[in-house]
């Protein structure tokens, strides 16, 4: 197949270290597949990656509005990236809404790739344009570098023999984009050649199509004489060798409650009802039958997380996934998973809130519900994953930590993690941690009574399962007595029981690792204590500040409740502490409770993520300030 | 999980007493609790199980206190929300024999969607519905079944809320068993709550109890030997519907309508009767509707049961399905089937 990636013609190669590309149209023109398809193939070359879909949660909004924008941004380059990039530098308009969306992110001087069809009279009235008014002749992009280019009339063309029908024709449009774009990256068409034979099999007339109106792009790149000024790019793959599979947030999260539970030995139950951005870790679970694993599709969230306490009681590894409303259902289950002492997993996809809020955009706004969101004194610990890949390591943690410590525990995602995506070198068995379920060994007659509620020095309770003969007992939400489980209204036995579920949650501390700088020194002026998706803004941010000498470090929390034990050592070392959130503040609020310090507060409540510059402008602010 | 083979060898035959737990009963003297609660037991001894493969799981309410009382695994949970963790038990743990203790006001009211949708998917679970229609534990409110005009804290003038018909709800639900028995008729209900144990799938026993405090003598009418023999009809497969002290009534279907006769004055035999067919679901309908008319006597018996897989056992065999090339290892699922290789 090498043929289609020869060119005819000598045209200029630059070489760059990353490029931030858009793929941005209506529902309906297949932006997804066309970037997960560009997304898979420079993975598979090697290259660093981070992508961000974007798209409406209306199913199908009304075509050619700006409520019908979909995106998905990527960024792929020679070096570690960690966000889909600030700015874009290249953006695909399949119609003017898409462009009317999403300019103000694109890079002055960058490229914009417009389908002329849709810039047609209706398509600009539909996005807004004042009458008259189209931007790819009014000279309004004169700070860009635009290519408009009759997309669906070239692929009609090249598909008028193809026997399909006009809309099965229309559909390929997407795939001339493809074709396009890897020409300009001088990409290699195989994988996406792969990928469509596969996906038709049972469609080849469909798949000859797709893959024919892809080539078409790719030799309209090379042909056209409008790119000859611009010429092509390539952005070298740099990732070292081994074994890599990409994944987003939600699979990460599923595959890790399926690791835990293989590596504890315990089935896995998800009780679970369908939630955006939440749902993909059920389906992706649902598909795990080889694994053993169960997945119960619940009438609502509470059935959801208390089928999964019942299967937890049984001697499962015990998860829910939900998100903020979800969770907020859920609190009265919580309550008494933290009474019972069970192990249980609670994955909560954050979005924007209150009530249905923005349910497809992320928000960090969960915070203090996952902390205290409770009636009653009801501590847990809470643990939040910070990438795409970090959502593996971090649902793992929880699962250890439920199983381990005999308690629920919340693992925060965002909508932004769930559906982003990164390159993960496989992980091999041997390094996941040991997970090591403490059951309580069947009882002979002549035995002791069986105390469901005496614990160990880590104030863990047994796991005491039905089938196991001897130790028979009865627990539930009631306040029990210490040690027996009995039912108690006793005062004095009630604080204690507070007390020692307060105590149980906060010793968990002693098996967690220490906090580490993640990038800077271990002291200086300012310190960025970031927690859950902002990592890569920051990271990137921070990296930023540092190579132009600024005095800063940044600290990442994965563990929340309870935090690191020596956090607050941490905390010490800088003149200041600035905490971004995409919230009003609410790690802040916790921070400054804890430690008794008056941390500097970043607030981003938009439904978008941060993006680097704009942390970078406050680190560089906040620095000005201190010297 | 267990190897019940090694935990039955040299055992001794349990009775009802060693299914006791330690703890006393709080219920108030007289309640009708105590009474399901001593057949119960009976039936966990009958069925010759081990305490320790038995679950009892319970929500909110007086009759949700029960697995305190029983010396099995148990647990109490939070209100309406018994069947759903009832379920992912016995999902987890298809080998136990899992049972629901719970009312006419957590399983109709607060866990009324619960209720309907754990019916459809027929877990086996051997559910036990007490119906005293009042809430007993916050003292005297009206529940989803308490009958239109009813005096109680909360209605004073009267309920105007239409109750529940537990016995359509359950077959309207799709549910694979409905029985029906009364609190005082021990021997009758232990045989309908072994039928429940044995049937597989979810099977709800709906059983009248009286709370002496709050309603008392609301099922006086199915109670008092007097009155009993006219007003109740009790079922039995392949049998006619003959009821009365005389046992000189029966009931005859005139197309979809149930006739009271009297056998001596219209010169009527029993083979002339309704038979009753516990597989046929339009007649069950139809015994679940004589509740809601004064001249029909209760019925009380197993109204249904219908032979379908269990939830866990279509899930079993799923799984079973996607493992029978053998159950796939950590190492393939961390590598995932689109991983590529960087050289």
């Amino acid at each position: 197949m090498t043929d289609t990636t020869k060119t005819t013609r000598q045209v200029n190669v630059t070489s760059k270290t990353s490029v931030s590309v858009l793929f941005a149209g209506d529902s309906g023109d297949g932006m997804q597949l066309t970037g997960t398809q560009f997304a898979n193939t420079v993975a598979v070359r090697g290259s660093e990656l981070n992508t961000f879909p974007n798209f409406p949660s209306e199913i199908r909004a009304p075509a050619g509005t700006i409520a019908g924008v979909s995106g998905f941004q990527l960024q792929f380059s020679s070096k570690p990236v960690y966000t889909p990039g600030a700015r874009f530098d290249v953006m695909v308009a399949m119609n003017s809404a898409a462009l009317k969306a999403n300019l103000k992110d694109l890079h002055r001087g960058g490229i914009i790739i417009a389908g002329t069809e849709g810039f047609d009279e209706k398509n600009l009235k539909l996005a807004g344009y004042p009458e008259g008014a189209n931007p790819l002749e009014d000279g309004s992009l004169s700070n860009y570098i635009v290519f408009p280019v009759p997309v669906l009339q070239l692929t009609r063309e090249a598909l008028k023999e193809s026997g399909l029908s006009g809309k099965d024709v229309d559909r390929c449009k997407n795939m001339f984009v493809l074709g396009l774009l890897y020409w300009l990256y001088s990409l290699p068409l195989e994988g996406t050649i792969e990928t469509l034979t596969s996906k038709f099999q049972k469609n080849i007339q469909m798949a000859e199509a797709n893959i024919k109106a892809m080539k078409a792009g790719y030799f309209f790149g090379d042909e056209t004489e409008l790119f000859a000024n611009l010429g092509r790019f390539d952005i070298a793959p740099q990732k070292q060798h081994g074994i890599y599979r990409r994944v987003t947030g939600n699979e990460a999260c599923a595959i890790a409650l399926t690791a835990a539970a293989k590596k504890a030995g315990l089935e896995l139950f998800l009780g679970s009802y369908p939630i955006t951005p939440a749902t993909e870790i059920l389906q992706t679970l649902a598909k795990k039958k080889k694994y053993g694993v169960k997945t119960f599709q619940a009438e609502d969230e509470i059935a959801g997380i208390v089928s999964s306490i019942g299967a937890a009681y049984g001697g499962a590894l015990a998860a829910t996934n939900t998100s903020g409303p979800g969770l907020a259902l859920k609190t009265e289950a919580l309550g008494l998973a933290v009474i019972l002492e069970v192990p249980l997993v609670v994955i909560n996809v954050q979005r924007g809130g209150p009530s249905t809020g923005l349910p497809t955009k992320p928000e960090q706004s969960d915070l203090l519900m996952a902390m205290y969101g409770r009636h009653g004194e009801a501590p847990l610990p809470v643990v939040a994953a910070c990438s795409p890949v970090d959502c593996f390591y971090t649902t793992y943690e929880a699962a250890r930590i439920a199983v381990e410590h005999m308690t629920p525990v919340i693992c925060l995602s965002d909508g932004y993690l769930a559906l982003s995506s990164e390159p993960w070198k496989v992980e091999s068995p041997d390094n996941l941690s040991e997970i090591n379920p403490r059951f309580q060994p069947a009882r002979k007659p002549e035995d002791p009574p069986y105390l469901p509620y005496k614990r160990d020095d880590r104030l863990v309770r047994s796991w005491a399962i039905p089938g196991t003969q001897g130790l028979e007992h009865r627990i539930g939400g009631l306040e029990k007595q210490n040690e027996t489980g009995n039912v108690s209204h006793d005062p004095e036995n009630h604080e204690l029981m507070t007390k020692i579920r307060a105590e149980k949650i906060a010793r968990i501390a002693e098996t967690i690792p220490l906090q580490a700088i993640d990038n800077g020194q271990q002291k200086g002026d300012l310190l960025v204590l970031g927690w859950g998706s902002s990592y890569g803004a920051i990271k990137t941010a921070v990296e930023q500040a540092l190579e132009e000498g600024y005095s800063v470090a940044h600290a990442h929390l994965r563990y929340i409740h309870p935090f690191p034990k020596n956090l607050g050592e941490i905390l010490g070392n800088f003149k200041r502490v600035l905490i971004p959130e995409m919230n009003s503040g609410q790690l802040i609020h916790i921070i400054r409770d804890t430690f008794l310090i008056a941390p500097v507060g970043y607030s981003k409540v938009q439904g978008v993520p941060f993006n680097e510059m704009e942390i970078l402008a406050k680190i560089t602010d906040l620095i000005k300030e201190i010297e | 999980m267990t190897d019940k083979a090694t935990t039955i060898i040299d055992r001794p035959v349990l009775t009802a007493k060693d299914f006791a737990s330690d703890q006393e009963p709080k219920w108030c003297p007289g309640c009708g609790d105590h009474a399901v609660l001593q057949q119960l037991k009976n039936v966990m001894a009958e069925l010759e199980v081990q305490p320790e493969n038995v679950v009892f799981v319970s929500g909110i309410g007086c009759s949700s206190r029960l697995p305190y009382y029983m010396a099995t695994y148990g647990v109490h949970g939070i209100h309406g929300r018994a069947l759903p963790m009832a379920t992912g038990l016995k999902v987890a743990r298809p080998d136990l024999s899992v049972w629901v203790a719970t009312g006419d006001g957590d399983a109709l009211s607060i866990g009324g969607n619960h209720f309907i949708h754990t019916l459809r998917r027929n877990p086996d679970l051997n559910v036990v519905l007490f119906n005293n229609e009042i809430y007993g534990l916050t003292k005297g409110q009206y529940s989803p079944t308490s009958k239109i005009g009813l005096r109680t804290v909360t209605s004073p003038s009267g309920v105007i809320d239409q109750p529940f018909n537990t016995a359509a709800l359950t077959i309207g639900s799709g549910g694979s068993f409905f029985a029906r028995a009364f609190d005082r008729d021990g021997k009758f209900l232990r045989s309908l709550l072994k039928r429940a144990a044995l049937h597989k799938g979810t099977s709800l026993v709906e059983i009248y109890q009286n709370c002496p405090i709050f309603n008392n003598a609301a099922f006086e009418a199915f109670a008092t030997p007097d009155n009993k023999a006219d007003h109740t009809v009790y079922l039995e497969q392949g049998k006619p519907l003959v009821f009365g002290k005389e046992k000189n009534k029966g009931i005859i279907l005139d197309g979809f309508k149930p006739v009271v006769v009297d056998l001596d004055k219209e010169g009527l035999s029993t083979s002339d009767l309704w038979v009753h067919n516990e597989s046929d679901i339009n007649k069950a309908s139809i015994l679940a509707h004589f509740a809601d008319a004064e001249f029909l006597p209760r019925p009380f018996g197993v109204f249904y049961a219908e032979t379908r897989i269990s939830y866990e056992d279509a899930l079993t065999a799923q799984i079973c399905d996607a493992q029978k090339n053998g159950h796939a290892t950590l190492e393939e699922l961390l590598k995932g089937d689109s991983s590529y290789e960087i050289k």
